[in-house]
């Protein structure tokens, strides 16, 4: 088990002839990913060639649109290399096209294009990662992202982080126990699935022994996440916040990593969590050794 | 990014926002020829400044003259409001104002959608009138796909409490004020106070607007003229103009790494490990992303070196795609291209991705000023006791 994603996952990527997608593409059929194919309108019909996890040739095909690339393959992920001007659009295609679940990992999209994706998903049955994410990884079983598939293998632990890097940092720290999935949310001020939606997911995922939440500056998903598991979590998570030492009014790399005034500041977060009974590792090496405790005595 | 009072201005004009005259002037002359531009008559003098309370620290004055405007400019430019000198002024038309009113719509990023908020007491400071009065405070949601439509706008006003005569007027400014915020790809748009004149007529007196940086990059050129360039910190100008995404701060230790919650991590690293060291700070933070070749790590250096404050510096990477090999061709080479410029001691990170060759690389070159650490907490820690040396 694990959490949306598996290795029976048909994924497709829209924008696989552009340069980040073509690599992406390499890298997540290198990671034994079932990729089956592209979409990019003004390339309709051609292929692309590229090897699988053994070293033996693909041939992918690209079609016209999301809705023909999941009736001639099957595909039940989408995940997103399109430039941050034509994410809206690209996104609202796959929603359109009923796609399962949609990985956006454009960085730069317009808030207020965001925000309407998010209004138009409304009731219709897409999940969306992103935007502005490293995408999702089950280690051992499927990739769909840009997360490093050789950091770890397959373990007990579930990660939800707005961060790539941090994921990846967690992930290596914690590498000898490994991971069931780990996903990230993205940074920006408005994503598709949330700390929440993955807590849920890994609570409900019996693979999933211990949950790993990595937060950061502005907002307040990690408030509202603490909220959330003082109610309804019931397998022991471990926290970190970035940001201490970001000053207000400064943003620190992400969209949406800001502090307004009294909002968003790394402290309130980790009192929110610690308030629920979380525990809040200083750094990351701490918040390792908090988890390692933590399975020990499971 | 956040705009003056004198661009909200200018944009509400542009979208058909009622707003008084209203010329920006660096100088007292100016100033007065912008008195004289708007009739002669009594105007008023605001100091433009990206901080709220200017009104009491003194830096809005009535004029009745272009001479007095002249006069009053003289005294608010220069000025220190809560930090910010006071570069710039508005000469902004009279008015004789009835009544003053409050509203906005911002990103609601808890709900991710929009929110606006209204009220017939306006004037005040609203995260005054949000506390003791909430009551006074209309909020409603605004789906971003239905927007701020005559029925919403209808709906705003009604909320708000609005006069039966007033009711249709603001709601029609209102729904200019939305053209405003979709057109513009704004994350705020706030008129406090939205007035009536003794006249009857519902201006926009005072404006703040925050534009959303990533539409500003993908569909807004016109946008980059808005920056404030001269109040930019020259290291993070120089920073912007090659790409680097950096932000000065106060302290000692400079830093770089790849992804903006590691670097934002490492900060907070760096200054845990500070207290044991003289209490040495975090200098920057500095993210150069994913594909850190030697070109774009020599900039990066080079930025952080530029910083007088700066005693030691803290390279922290994880290599994910980014393979620990380039990585550290970057730095040797940055080092190249630096020669003589390089003078403080680097401490270096690397994990990851090829991290034996990296580190490798990094050991046959053996500069002088670059130590290596085995870990994240290590690497702080040393490059925090090298800046206290």
């Amino acid at each position: 088990m694990s959490i949306y994603l598996n290795s029976d996952s048909k994924i497709i990527v829209q924008g696989i002839t552009g340069g980040m997608g073509a690599k992406h593409t390499a890298l997540m059929l290198d990671s034994g990913a079932q990729i089956v194919g592209g979409v990019n309108a003004r390339k309709a019909g051609t292929t692309v060639e590229h090897k699988d996890h053994e070293g033996n040739d693909v041939t992918l095909p690209v079609f016209g649109t999301v809705k023909e690339a999941m009736a001639e393959t099957g595909a039940n992920v989408s995940v997103l290399f399109v430039p941050p001007a034509f994410t809206k659009d690209a996104a609202i295609e796959a929603i359109d096209a009923e796609m399962p679940l949609i990985v956006v990992i454009t960085e730069g999209v317009p808030v207020q294009d965001s925000a309407e994706v998010w209004a138009y998903l409304q009731g219709k049955s897409t999940r969306m990662i992103g935007p502005n994410c490293p995408g999702i990884i089950t280690p051992g079983e499927s990739l769909a992202g840009i997360t490093p598939h050789t950091i770890t293998g397959k373990g007990p632990i579930g990660l939800v982080s707005k961060s790539g890097t941090l994921t990846y940092q967690m992930m290596y720290e914690l590498k000898d126990l490994g991971f069931s999935t780990a996903i990230g949310i993205g940074g920006d001020p408005v994503i598709g699935t949330t700390h929440i939606d993955a807590l849920e997911a890994f609570e409900n995922d019996p693979e999933t022994k211990a949950i790993v939440m990595i937060g950061e500056i502005g907002g307040d998903a990690e408030e509202r996440a603490a909220a959330y598991i003082s109610e309804h979590v019931t397998k022991p998570v471990v926290g970190y916040v970035a940001g201490f030492t970001a000053p207000e009014g400064k943003t620190m790399g992400h969209a949406g990593a800001i502090v307004s005034g009294s909002a968003g500041t790394a402290q309130a977060k980790k009192e929110a969590l610690e308030a629920v009974g979380v525990k809040v590792g200083k750094t990351p090496s701490e918040t390792a050794s908090l988890m390692r405790e933590i399975l020990q005595a499971l | 990014m956040d705009l003056f009072e004198y661009q909200a201005r200018d944009i509400f004009e542009k979208h058909g926002v009622p707003v008084l005259g209203g010329v920006v002037a660096t100088t007292p002359e100016e100033a007065r020829a912008g008195a004289q531009e708007l009739g002669g008559g009594t105007v008023v003098v605001k100091a433009q400044v990206k901080t709220g309370g200017r009104g009491k620290a003194g830096g809005v004055k009535l004029a009745h003259s272009p001479e007095e405007a002249e006069q009053k400019a003289e005294e608010i430019l220069g000025m220190d409001i809560k930090g910010h000198t006071v570069h710039r002024v508005m000469v902004a038309q009279g008015a004789k104002i009835a009544e003053e009113f409050y509203f906005s719509v911002l990103l609601d990023r808890s709900n991710r959608n929009y929110l606006a908020m209204c009220s017939v007491e306006g004037g005040m400071e609203i995260e005054q009138l949000a506390v003791e009065r909430p009551e006074a405070l209309a909020k409603v949601a605004v789906d971003p796909i239905v927007g701020i439509d005559e029925a919403k706008a209808a709906e705003i006003v009604e909320t708000a409490g609005f006069a039966d005569d007033l009711k249709a007027p603001v709601a029609d400014v209102i729904q200019k004020l939305w053209t405003v915020f979709t057109a513009e790809d704004a994350t705020l748009v706030e008129v406090n106070p939205l007035v009536r004149t003794s006249g009857g007529a519902i201006i926009a007196l005072d404006g703040k607007v925050s534009l959303d940086d990533n539409a500003s990059e993908v569909r807004h050129p016109d946008h980059e003229a808005l920056e404030d360039k001269e109040a930019a910190d020259p290291l993070e100008a120089k920073a912007k103009a090659n790409g680097l995404n950096y932000v000065k701060l106060d302290g000692e230790v400079g830093i770089i790494g790849n992804g903006a919650g590691l670097v934002m991590s490492t900060l907070d690293v760096v200054a845990y490990a500070g207290e044991k060291h003289g209490d040495v700070k975090p200098a920057n933070f500095l993210d150069i992303g994913g594909g850190a070749n030697a070109k774009v790590m020599a900039n990066g250096l080079d930025v952080i070196l530029g910083d007088p404050q700066v005693k030691s510096v803290f390279v922290n990477v994880f290599g994910g795609i980014t393979a620990c090999d380039e990585v550290a061709k970057g730095i040797v080479g940055a080092l190249e291209i630096l020669g003589d410029e390089a003078t403080k001691p680097l401490v270096v990170r690397l994990d990851g991705n090829n991290v034996d060759l990296g580190r490798s690389i990094l050991r046959e070159a053996n500069h002088p000023l670059v130590t290596l650490a085995e870990t994240m907490d290590g690497g702080a820690d040393k490059a925090a006791e090298l800046a206290n040396a």
